[in-house]
């Protein structure tokens, strides 16, 4: 009786802490994390865009087909349904926030012809808060990568793969690195180059002007 | 044939292992480490300045709880201020774990570049729209006349006045080094200790004997830790109790006992990482630490 517990014990301390199952679970679990972070990171850049728009409105009326490409390129971004599990749906989520961004950068570039729109305050501090809200997206992005790679080396590392493999733990799709240096430059503010690409490689982002 | 097989899964999981950190090639800037609250690399600093520095903000995390330093480096190249900012945060892990209470004020001299680096728990009291005019109005008309040090300690009044006005969990008292709460972090492994100590003595001593060998050990070991005299009889007498009654019945073989000690010799591993946890006291002059207080990218940078 006694030496079937402890075999009992024994067997079921070496199941869950060799074969990796706890690993899988904590780093399943903080991929999750890192994700919503990810994706709360993007609601709060969307949800910054309509004010800025309309401070940007109040200075410069007529630069029409900038704004209206800032706020079609948000509503398609906020429209997608991403399954960050389906390489193919992360892919399209990372395409529409890449819109998202550039169309934000060509609005940054416009906005310089307005000074006194750049001396404004409260333009000021949304531009503050943008520039605060692209880095979190870069912070949290990074974190993601790191937690998707700490997750996919465990499924796909030996013997742990065997354990994945029992209970379905599939390696999961990352950002791709291309997007990752159009996407996670912040907006920068260049009077040479008129409206980049989204593949364009961004120049080693100077100051965002105005500071 | 078999043992070869898994020599080669072996080495080929090793590979795919050290295949991966090698990305990281490039040279960065070192985060220096963390022992007082201004760090000043780059030494624009007189030594007097930033003792005045040092002693503010260790006073405001005496009063407050919050963590705040002053970090000074000669550049960041090849990272921006950005990421180099966050790699600091999460190097120091500034603020009261779970509060997350920390911020940075962060200047690359020869870059021109000046960052306020803010903890989730500061982002609602410095925003990056405030940390922005702070460095805006404060810091960088002072850095472009040349007074760093006017510009640090103007940034670091106006931040400190921000952050008093929020309401935040009280800093904890640390008077005794180690108090009462530490016996608390403990309890899970004294108690599982107590339930496999009682179950190996008992079968070296006996039932009573065994029971008073663990109460006497707990006992001790309660006093050394917490101090209080009456904790430790207080958890002396329970752990007797435990032990008289609990436990799985009857004495263990040898064999068990052996290997139940040495499986929770882990357990009473523990306590390092709970001196970590208490370790932080910082504040009483000498070393000073982070508290394990999480960053996420907010704040804001600006140029000279």
């Amino acid at each position: 009786m006694r030496t079937f517990r402890v075999a009992l014990i024994a067997f079921a301390s070496l199941f869950l802490s060799a074969c990796g199952y706890n690993t899988l679970q904590v780093q399943d679990e903080q991929v999750k994390s890192a994700w919503s972070e990810v994706v709360n990171q993007y609601q709060r850049r969307a949800d910054l865009i309509p004010n800025l728009v309309n401070t940007v409105k109040g200075f410069a009326a007529q630069e029409q087909a900038v704004l209206v490409g800032v706020t079609e390129a948000r509503a398609k971004a906020t429209q997608v349904q991403v399954n960050a599990d389906d390489p193919e749906s992360l892919k399209q989520f990372q395409a529409a926030q890449g819109e998202v961004s550039s169309a934000l950068s060509r609005l940054m570039v416009v906005v310089e012809r307005y000074p006194e729109l750049k001396s404004d305050q409260n333009f000021r501090d949304l531009q503050a808060q943008l520039e605060g809200t692209e880095n979190r997206i870069t912070v949290a992005r990074n974190r993601y990568i790191q937690a998707v790679q700490d997750y996919n080396v465990t499924v796909r590392r030996f013997p742990t793969n065997l354990t994945a493999m029992l209970f379905g733990y599939k390696v999961k799709p990352n950002f791709t690195v291309e997007n990752e240096a159009a996407i996670a430059k912040p907006p920068t503010v260049d009077f040479s180059t008129p409206a980049p690409a989204p593949q364009a490689a961004p120049e080693p982002a100077p100051a965002p002007a105005g500071n | 044939m078999i043992t070869r097989l898994a020599a080669a899964a072996r080495a080929a999981a090793a590979l795919l292992l050290f295949a991966v950190p090698s990305l990281h090639a490039q040279e960065l800037v070192a985060v220096p480490p963390l022992a007082a609250p201004v760090t000043d690399v780059a030494g624009i600093l007189k030594p007097d300045q930033a003792a005045a520095l040092d002693a503010k903000l260790r006073a405001f995390e005496q009063a407050k709880g919050s963590q705040v330093a002053v970090l000074v480096v000669p550049t960041t190249q090849p990272e921006d201020i950005e990421q180099y900012g966050i790699r600091v945060a999460e190097a120091w892990q500034l603020g009261r774990k779970g509060v997350d209470d920390g911020a940075i004020l962060i200047v690359a001299v020869q870059d021109r570049r000046v960052r306020i680096e803010v903890g989730y728990g500061l982002e609602g009291a410095l925003p990056d729209a405030t940390a922005n005019r702070i460095i805006d109005e404060d810091i960088v008309p002072r850095f472009r006349a040349g007074d760093y040090y006017g510009g640090i300690s103007a940034g670091v009044d106006r931040m400190l006045r921000v952050l008093e006005g929020e309401p935040l969990p009280e800093p904890a008292s640390r008077s005794p080094a180690h108090g009462v709460p530490g016996l608390f972090q403990l309890l899970p492994f004294l108690f599982v200790a107590v339930f496999v100590g009682s179950s190996v003595l008992r079968s070296m001593f006996g039932r009573v004997g065994g029971a008073f060998a663990t109460g006497g050990i707990v006992g001790a070991l309660t006093w050394l830790l917490v101090g209080v005299l009456l904790v430790s009889v207080a958890t002396a007498v329970i752990a007797f109790l435990v032990a008289l009654i609990g436990g799985f019945g009857g004495g263990g073989g040898p064999g068990r006992g052996g290997w139940y000690s040495r499986r929770h010799g882990g357990g009473w591993g523990h306590p390092g990482g709970f001196g970590g946890g208490i370790g932080r006291g910082g504040g009483f002059g000498g070393g000073w630490s982070g508290g394990g207080g999480g960053f996420g990218g907010g704040g804001a940078s600006g140029s000279w």
